[in-house]
């Protein structure tokens, strides 16, 4: 790992001016930051310490919905009672992500901004050709080995997951991300790779993600986050869905529902096709099972990821019913 | 060396000055600065637990802490686990008594994760105690007497 200088921010006014300057990166948790500088993937001259500031970590919950400070850690989110009753997927995504150890110092900010686990990504040193890394120089994992690689949102240069479980959940709850004074939807601040991969967020130099705020719904309160993976702890999702139901009066018929997908797609993904076919239909597992193929609508495998495109909708599928009996 | 820069860090109970470069981490500065070697490098990327250490009471991976980033806060490493001489802690006990290593190269780790694990309230089962010490990987395999060394650990610390 190259030397860098190191300054704790005092102030936000302090951490954004610095966060201007170039070659410098806020550090929070480092659990993703100080192992990508490790691989020689970013090689920040500057980090500007974000951890010490006040006032950035408050978890709130009200009827409008929920408040979450970016600095507040992963576990103390995931264990929060109002976040626990009001949007369980949230709490069940954050629990089933990495280990309590990278719990403990992981925060909500740097988790968004997770870079991807793509193996070339990973690896300068053995693999130079990575769009995401270099622009232009060319895509390793195309004709390589992919089984991890995204079937949705991809382009010809790049086909990267997007690894987030959080994300999952806060696409499927309409999110926004607070920079400072800005707002941005969070189906809005994370960009399809197209021609530029390197581009990952609509987040400006000098900007701090500075909270997540998640309205209120009743498909929320009766939401779940089912993840597939390898192995059934301390990995990353094959594919795993975030699904909350809002039933009509007659207890059968789904007056709302929304789906989130992660271990897919290039981006957090909403399954915006399965819950059109669904809105206003009885929940009933024949329907559930062909609407849940929508979800794959428009995939594209490069070879190992294949396996995804089947195994997506019945995660889907699965994640409705049990979100279904929750409602 | 150019770029030192000089932290305080409380390490089981005692203030440490040191020299270091931001870069160091903590666990790079516990074993090469301090000589406090029980705490262990597996991957140094944070996919296997070996060098778990407590922060202010709450289990981190030393390998991607930044010394620095401790500075201010209390770091309690296996060696700071029970006094010189008295008696040991009740999960290295459990651990001696389960039989819950072979090499004993992630041990370390497992028993700072697993006094956290603990203390959580994360220990209710054995499906509790597995997914909650998933963080920690143990090569040689000795899993089942691991969580069993936790599941009697948690009942002794109750
Ligand atoms: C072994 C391993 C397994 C993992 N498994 C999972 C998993 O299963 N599921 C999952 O979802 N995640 C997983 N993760 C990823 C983990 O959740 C992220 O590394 C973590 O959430 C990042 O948060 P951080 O605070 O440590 O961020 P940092 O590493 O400090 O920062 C990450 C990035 O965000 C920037 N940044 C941080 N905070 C802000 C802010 N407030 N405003 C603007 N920029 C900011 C930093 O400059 C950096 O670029 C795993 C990680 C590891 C190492
Ligand atoms: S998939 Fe994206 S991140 Fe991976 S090698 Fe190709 S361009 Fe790089
Ligand atoms: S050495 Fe830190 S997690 Fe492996
Ligand atoms: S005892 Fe050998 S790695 Fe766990």
């Amino acid at each position: 790992m190259r030397d860098f200088s190191y300054l704790r921010a005092n102030s936000f006014e302090e951490a954004s001016s610095a966060a201007a300057m170039p070659a410098t990166m806020l550090l929070a948790g480092g659990t993703t930051l100080i192992d990508l500088a490790k691989c020689g993937v970013t090689n920040p001259e500057r980090l500007v310490d974000i951890t010490h500031l006040d006032g950035f970590d408050a978890v709130t919950v009200d009827a409008e919905g929920a408040s979450i400070g970016a600095l507040a850690k992963m576990s103390r989110v995931a264990a929060d009672p109002s976040i626990l009753e009001n949007f369980p997927a949230v709490s069940e995504a954050l629990w089933q992500a990495a280990s309590a150890q990278i719990r403990n110092m992981a925060t909500i900010g740097g988790n968004l901004l997770q870079r991807t686990r793509c193996a070339y990504f990973r690896d300068p040193a053995s693999f130079p050709a990575c769009n995401k890394r270099v622009p232009g120089s060319g895509c390793s994992a195309m004709e390589g080995v992919n089984r991890g690689h995204a079937v949705l949102g991809t382009s010809q240069a790049c086909i990267a997951t997007y690894p987030g479980d959080l994300a999952a959940a806060l696409v499927a709850f309409d999110a926004i991300v607070h920079l400072g004074g800005r707002k941005v939807a969070i189906d809005d601040f994370f960009l399809l790779p197209g021609a530029t991969p390197h581009q990952e967020h609509a987040i400006q130099p000098g900007e701090m993600i500075t909270a997540i705020t998640i309205p209120a719904s009743v498909a929320a309160r009766h939401s779940t986050y089912l993840k597939v993976r390898d192995r059934q702890s301390y990995e990353f999702a094959a594919a795993s869905a975030a699904v909350g139901i809002e039933l009509e009066a007659d207890r059968e018929t789904i007056r709302d529902i929304r789906i989130g997908l992660g271990g897919v797609a290039t981006k957090p993904w909403r399954a915006r096709a399965v819950e059109n076919a669904l809105r206003g239909k009885v929940l009933e597992p024949d329907i559930v099972k062909s609407a849940s193929r929508l979800a794959v609508e428009g995939a594209i495998a490069h070879g190992g990821n294949h396996y995804k495109i089947e195994l997506a909708p019945r995660v889907v599928e699965r994640a409705i019913l049990k979100s279904g009996a929750l409602a | 060396m150019t770029n030192q820069i000089t932290i305080n860090l409380d390490i089981n109970g005692k203030t440490h000055a040191l020299a270091v470069e931001p870069r160091v981490t903590l666990l790079d500065a516990l074993r090469e600065h301090l000589e406090l070697t029980g705490t262990k490098k597996g991957c140094d990327q944070g996919q296997c637990g070996a060098c778990t250490v407590h922060v202010d009471g709450r289990r981190v991976l030393s390998c991607l802490t930044l010394a620095v980033q401790a500075e201010g806060r209390s770091v309690t490493t296996i060696e700071g686990l029970s006094a010189p001489g008295a008696d040991l802690h009740s999960v290295q006990s459990a651990f001696l008594e389960h039989d819950a290593f072979q090499c004993g190269y992630c041990t370390p780790g497992q028993i700072m994760s697993a006094v956290a694990c603990i203390r959580e309230g994360h220990a209710g089962s054995d499906e509790e105690i597995r997914e909650y010490m998933s963080g920690n990987l143990c090569r040689c395999g000795a899993y089942p007497h691991i969580v069993e060394a936790v599941r009697e650990a948690a009942k002794v610390m109750s």
